[in-house]
């Protein structure tokens, strides 16, 4: 009797793991085919489709890839990538910082409502700005310069502002308060109190931000024409569409490397990414 | 004595920057400027250009509501894009918030490999947007790709134009959209924690099957967190631009032609950004109506605990 429901117990256990096993390498298929394609030989990609072990590793793909088009190199899109993703997260995690501080911590006239206005953002369609945006920095002659890309992050970003809020709350008012009866000010209390305190959401902005910035395909589509500022994400579309008749390789060895940023903070700072999604989308 | 001035001076001014409300303004400042540089004043200038024709090269013309009257009687475009969004909402962000609940209540066995498969599982949301990806989506779905190869394997016609075709094309992308719920999930995962052990044991007791305990208990705590990922994935899959762009280009036969691509098109290709400002104001007030649709409805089906539910 008991050895039964043990067995039945043990029979589910196993069935349970085959079945989230399985669905869970459905759901990693495509990225180790992209990554099993980086190795292949053009033949293999379209022949032997299936197979995710390539007949021999070999480095052709990548070396082909990188030469890029016309002159241009990977290694250039890849800084340009690391450039604007860079200046854009240092603004977004700094300006968001300061403002979190302000909305979760001063009581100041109109805190309502500016609040109010900053939550409402994260629902605004990018689409209402976008064109005007591109409009004026048309006009100030910002086009094909990083600016538009970078400059609107250090004004703060709702989502991130939220986020870091959420983490103050978290923090005992007792803290600042006896900081200023220590003589302390409010810019003090900023720096040398919350700022140290709230790091773990600071690293969570930087991480998941970056990745945007990185993978962020439509302002470097609208701003940029000319190919040498072109970054990663942009390079690897037009790669694609000079080459895709012939060498998927080379395309697929690009795309990897274009997903190594993101991979790596996957791989090494996942709690953080967790954490922010888990905090942002639950209030308290 | 200037010394003695110049300290004065400056402390005041300190103790003039310290005041709550002044300090307040301070921190809040690179909100409040970037959202009248960066939203306000674009918003106003959009509203403005959507009543002109303005192609970028001349200066813009008054046409009144002209945009808009042609959006809805002279555009049959513009009348798909909005079918085909709709569409696009309507299947694949039930079937994404499904999905994520299934898994994410699937992941709630206390296993040690529980953590492990909710990376696996949320992988593909983290760089499901990337360029990278929907280029290798387009080949899975390719005349040659994986999926026809593995049709032919199991029996079945293996020589689907997926992409090619306008009755299928559509369910690549809804397939890459439920492909993500990753995110969706870990926010379920979070409410699930949430959700006081007692309630099951108590159920248990009472001798509920876990079907029941997943209908009676799981679903109606969990109600926010659907009504908050339902509202969120529905903005986003409404916004769905690059992967559109890359794999079908709107096409074949403007089955896939989406809302913001369409929109996309009008303003960088064809250059009409009065046209495509109008249609961007429209689009903000379909989102707004849907979502509004979405709150009202969960006065029905959302639990609040504070309120003294159902039971």
């Amino acid at each position: 009797m008991m050895s039964s429901m043990r067995n039945r117990k043990i029979v589910s256990g196993i069935a349970y793991h085959l079945l989230v096993a399985a669905l869970g390498f459905l759901m990693v298929y495509p990225v180790l085919w992209m990554i099993s394609g980086a190795f292949k030989t053009n033949y293999e990609i379209l022949n032997e489709s299936l197979k995710l072990i390539p007949n021999s590793f070999s480095f052709d793909n990548f070396a082909r890839g990188w030469k890029g088009f016309g002159r241009l190199t990977f290694a250039g899109f890849f800084r340009n990538s690391a450039y604007i993703s860079t200046l854009a997260t240092a603004g977004v995690t700094i300006s968001s910082a300061i403002v979190a501080y302000a909305f979760s911590r001063l009581n100041f006239p109109g805190r309502q409502f500016w609040f109010a206005c900053m939550m409402s953002t994260m629902m605004l369609p990018y689409q209402v700005v976008m064109i005007p945006q591109y409009i004026i920095f048309r006009n100030l002659g910002l086009t094909n310069t990083y600016v538009p890309l970078i400059l609107p992050s250090w004004f703060s970003r709702a989502f991130f502002v939220f986020m870091i809020m959420q983490f103050i709350h978290g923090l005992p008012r007792e803290l600042d308060e006896a900081a200023i009866i220590d003589g302390c000010s409010r810019y003090s209390v900023f720096t040398r109190i919350i700022l140290p305190l709230i790091k773990p959401a600071l690293i969570t902005t930087i991480i998941i931000n970056f990745y945007w910035a990185w993978d962020d395909f439509m302002g470097p589509l609208i701003y940029l024409s000319r190919p040498t500022k072109y970054p990663v994400s942009l390079a690897i579309k037009l790669f694609a569409d000079s080459t895709s008749t012939t060498d998927y390789g080379a395309m697929f060895a690009m795309s990897t490397l274009s997903l190594i940023p993101v991979f790596s903070i996957f791989l090494f700072f996942n709690r953080y990414l967790i954490q922010g999604i888990s905090m942002s989308g639950l209030r308290g | 004595m200037a010394v003695d001035n110049k300290t004065s001076w400056y402390q005041r001014m300190m103790r003039f920057m310290d005041k709550e409300a002044v300090a307040g303004y301070v921190f809040a400042s690179p909100f409040i400027v970037g959202f009248l540089a960066f939203t306000i004043l674009p918003m106003i200038y959009s509203l403005v250009i959507s009543f002109t024709s303005y192609r970028i090269a001349s200066p813009p013309r008054w046409i009144g509501v002209d945009n808009y009257v042609r959006m809805f009687t002279r555009d049959p475009r513009f009348i798909r894009s909005i079918g085909v969004t709709l569409h696009y909402v309507a299947v694949s962000v039930p079937l994404k918030v499904g999905f994520a609940l299934l898994v994410a209540v699937l992941l709630t066995r206390s296993t040690r490999l529980a953590a492990f498969y909710r990376s696996v599982y949320y992988l593909p949301s983290l760089i499901g947007g990337s360029v990278a990806v929907s280029l290798v989506w387009k080949e899975l779905f390719a005349v040659k790709g994986v999926i026809n190869n593995v049709l032919s394997v199991i029996g079945l016609p293996g020589d689907i134009a997926w992409i090619g075709d306008p009755n299928y094309a559509i369910y690549v992308l809804v397939l890459l959209a439920v492909w993500q719920f990753g995110s969706s999930m870990i926010i379920f995962a979070a409410g699930l924690k949430q959700i006081p052990e007692t309630y099951y044991e108590a159920a248990q007791i009472d001798g509920a099957s876990s079907w029941q305990q997943f209908i009676y208990i799981t679903l109606p705590c969990l109600s926010p967190v659907i009504l908050f990922n339902l509202v969120m994935q529905t903005i986003s899959a409404f916004m769905n631009f690059t992967q559109a762009f890359i794999i079908t280009k709107g096409g074949p036969m403007d089955s896939t032609l989406f809302y913001a691509l369409y929109l996309y098109m009008s303003a960088f290709n064809y250059f009409e950004m009065g046209y495509a400002s109008a249609m961007a104001w429209v689009l903000l007030v379909i989102v707004g109506i849907v979502t509004a649709l979405i709150f009202k409805s969960s006065g029905r089906w959302v639990y609040y605990e504070s309120k003294g539910g159902r039971w």
